[in-house]
């Protein structure tokens, strides 16, 4: 579960960049889901592509074992938590 | 390596189709990507040491970067996060009224 772990983690390290440090608060808006939500697509597509033909494959351990589009669901956590962190430097440069 | 190359074609389209001027900001973009990459870079490489996840060699380039992480790794750590940059421009670009923060 050290993947699982570790995506989490950085979950809330991106949570906390974004509404506590940067103070963008990406979450609290409605641009950001709908553009989150698209990427999800791309991602789970993309994803497919490489856990399905075996390119990037995961350690039984490292992970709880539920896959989504045949990736593992920690997948999710990592993409999240590199687009909101991303996106909130992004964003938190135009408006200083 | 055909991934990378679907993302960039997903995405860098919107630059000139609704002009959203992502990459005329590159410095912004550099400044946006970079901290975020190294970090990610830095658990890809413990990553790839524990075993956690693995690449098969003959479907990738096979040019490894330090720690042994693939190229195609550090090019995605790159490519995806302009595709989201872009993305979230172009929804702004289409919905001007979407208020982006309340700084």
């Amino acid at each position: 579960m050290s993947y699982t772990l570790i995506a989490l983690s950085m979950v809330i390290v991106s949570l906390l960049l974004d509404v506590f440090f940067l103070k963008v608060k990406l979450v609290t808006r409605r641009v950001f889901w709908v553009s989150y939500a698209i990427v999800l697509v791309f991602q789970l597509l993309t994803n497919w592509w490489l856990t399905s033909r075996n390119i990037v494959m995961y350690n039984s351990d490292a992970i709880i074992g539920i896959r989504i589009a045949s990736a593992p669901v920690e997948d999710l956590a990592f993409g999240f938590s590199l687009i909101l962190s991303v996106l909130t430097i992004w964003i938190y440069q135009e408006k200083r | 390596m055909a991934m990378l190359f679907f993302t960039v074609i997903g995405s860098f389209w919107l630059e000139i189709a609704l002009k959203v001027g992502v990459l005329r900001r590159i410095k912004r973009v550099l400044t946006s990507i970079i901290p975020v990459g190294l970090v990610f870079l830095l658990w890809d490489a413990y990553a790839i040491k524990s075993g956690h996840w693995r690449f098969d060699r003959n479907q990738i380039l096979g040019i490894f970067g330090p720690a042994g992480i693939p190229l195609e790794e550090i090019l995605f750590f790159i490519v995806v996060p302009i595709a989201a940059i872009m993305t979230i421009e172009a929804v702004r670009t289409v919905k001007k009224n979407w208020p982006v923060t309340n700084l």
